[in-house]
């Protein structure tokens, strides 16, 4: 690259970052000093003289206190880790084989079956909510974590079958093809072959549909009710709110360790995170 | 006698693991579980919400059939309407800013600088941590009482009284437009940014000796290129855009005086809020035509664009 004077840099490079930086991060930041705000410190209008909004000398653990103590918190953190772990490993089984299936069989349909799945992968949630509240009702599976577990897939499998079909596409047929002459059946080149081979991305699609479990709320407002069986996002919405009184202390302190678990998971696997999403955009 | 040999196998019954030899029979094995769960509860609750939109049910009262009753009553509805202009306001606002400042700032991501893998990992919080969690300390942001960005513009001079920034409609819609932009940005600027990653700089280098200005290489160089990803990037937002729920959920519930509802929460509204199921899967039913519109044009011009 052909570099300018060092100013320059500065005001069409670093300033620019350092804004963009600011920006998206400083909510996170509210989230956390709002956590260790005692009350008498966080009910203070915007224009009152000793309003120290960016700071607190008198940190306190109340808001997480009341959170355990006053709230099922623990309980919605179980739920929720609960859910997001088998509606994956559900969404993993089915996208991997339908991935392979549709990336490297040859069967009549394969190219239209994987546009089905494209469009499907294009649903929103939002479409389906009424009607689907009913059906779970139907099958007795209201308020229970089993009404999401089995419907989170409907939105996790589309997106890990074309992941992995782009995973599956990548490795070479020869590779097989040498299993299957040294005497494999199909099944067998497939699971001791194929599979090892696209770990990469079986990680990265795993990863990227916990969060999207962990984040998913329309479906957990529709279907669970009671207290005991919400997921965090359903649980900080519903029982920290009392009709017009917002307990910001609580909420904030709820919002940022209902962020945690997410968020120690994505540090992991950043670059399974991120490879994941390129390469769903890549198609 | 090969003729017979292969009469004979098909009139035994194949055993299983040679049945999974044949391909088809494997695919078909394969994509059972997906095809069992897609069609329980995507293919079926779809053809459900068809029939129940057409009908008058509510919580405790099955209803009748009804025919285009509900439709034509929410084509009638002043706040249905609204609620259609705001979606495409909201999703059209928010497209145009996603991408212009995502590409702005996955071409400051796209070169070598010191920590650049830890900003990247830390620009896409927004886009991980769940969008409930985040949008309450955006609303909390926002509060008319206690905001911190009143404080700051009240501290530098901006603005002498507040700003109720949820109380007003107009302001309202600007606030979860803000609050979607900062959610949609990360995703579009480290998309993007892979997508710059495979333009080779030779290109760019060439273009500079040549002669062509800094814009002009942009323009002729590096977004052509860029373009097959930008679409799909668009694709995928514009939907989760035009269909949101959670961020006006929260911010807002769609008032003040129901000045900010989308699809979904109107639908949400009326369907489970008030109980008029049948209404409110007409509402949601709504979207889908706008949906197949857009998945179809925006899949037309990536075809055209992946083979020019």
């Amino acid at each position: 690259m052909i570099e300018g004077a060092l100013w320059r840099k500065w005001v069409f490079y670093n300033i620019p970052l350092i804004l963009f930086v600011f920006v998206l991060l400083f909510p996170f930041y509210w989230m956390i000093i709002t956590t260790f705000r005692p009350d008498g410190e966080l009910y203070k209008p915007w224009n009152a003289t000793s309003y120290q909004p960016f700071w607190t000398n008198n940190p306190t653990l109340e808001h997480i206190k009341y959170l355990f103590e006053e709230t099922s918190f623990a309980r919605w953190m179980f739920n929720t880790m609960f859910i997001a772990l088998a509606s994956t490993l559900i969404s993993l089984f089915c996208g991997v084989l339908a991935g392979y299936a549709l990336a490297r069989l040859n069967f009549p349909w394969a190219g239209s079956l994987g546009t089905v799945i494209f469009v499907t992968y294009l649903v929103p949630q939002t479409l389906l909510f009424i009607p689907l509240a009913q059906i779970i009702r139907n099958f007795e599976l209201g308020d229970t974590p089993w009404s999401l577990i089995l419907t989170y897939p409907t939105f996790l499998i589309p997106f890990c079958t074309w992941l992995m079909m782009g995973y599956f596409k990548a490795i070479p047929k020869e590779l097989e093809e040498c299993a299957r002459i040294d005497g494999a059946s199909r099944w067998k080149a497939m699971i001791y072959i194929i599979i090892p081979v696209a770990v990469p991305g079986i990680l990265s699609s795993g990863i990227i549909a916990f969060t999207l479990s962990w984040n998913e709320f329309i479906y957990a407002l529709v279907f669970l009710s009671s207290p005991d069986q919400k997921t965090v996002p359903v649980g900080v919405t519903s029982e920290l709110i009392r009709g017009d009184v917002f307990f910001w202390g609580p909420l904030m302190a709820g919002a940022l360790l209902g962020s945690i678990p997410v968020a120690i998971v994505y540090s992991f696997f950043v670059e399974h995170y991120v490879s994941g999403l390129t390469g769903s955009v890549k198609g | 006698m090969a003729v017979t040999a292969v009469a004979g196998a098909e009139a035994r019954p194949i055993p299983r693991p040679r049945r999974l030899e044949d391909e088809r029979w494997l695919a078909l094995a394969l994509l059972m579980p997906t095809a069992i769960l897609l069609g329980l509860f995507i293919a079926y609750p779809f053809f459900e919400g068809v029939l129940l939109s057409l009908t008058s049910q509510r919580v405790g009262v099955p209803g009748e059939f009804v025919g285009l009753k509900n439709f034509v009553k929410i084509w009638n509805d002043s706040i249905f309407r609204t609620t259609v202009w705001n979606t495409f306001w909201y999703t059209g606002v928010t497209t145009v800013f996603k991408l212009a400042l995502g590409l702005w700032l996955a071409m400051l991501l796209n070169r070598h600088f010191k920590g650049k893998a830890l900003v990247r990992a830390f620009i896409l919080l927004p886009f991980i941590i769940p969008t409930v969690l985040s949008t309450f300390a955006w609303k909390w942001m926002f509060d008319p009482t206690f905001s911190v960005i009143n404080w700051t513009l009240y501290q530098l001079g901006f603005i002498t009284q507040r700003i109720n920034w949820l109380g007003d409609p107009d302001l309202a819609m600007t606030s979860i437009i803000i609050v979607n932009i900062w959610r949609g940005v990360p995703f579009f600027a480290i998309s993007l940014l892979a997508g710059l990653q495979t333009i080779s700089p030779e290109l760019n280098e060439a273009a500079a000796i040549d002669g062509a200005r800094p814009w002009n290489r942009f323009w002729y160089v590096t977004w052509p290129l860029l373009l097959p990803v930008t679409m799909v990037v668009m694709l995928f937002s514009v939907i989760q855009t035009f269909a949101d729920f959670q961020l006006v959920y929260v911010m807002t519930g769609g008032g003040p005086a129901n000045a900010t509802h989308l699809f979904a929460t109107y639908a949400y509204q009326l369907g489970i809020g008030t109980g008029l199921l049948s209404e409110g899967a007409a509402i949601s039913l709504a979207m889908f035509p706008f949906l197949f519109i857009i998945v179809v044009v925006q899949l037309l011009y990536i075809r055209r664009v992946e083979t020019r």
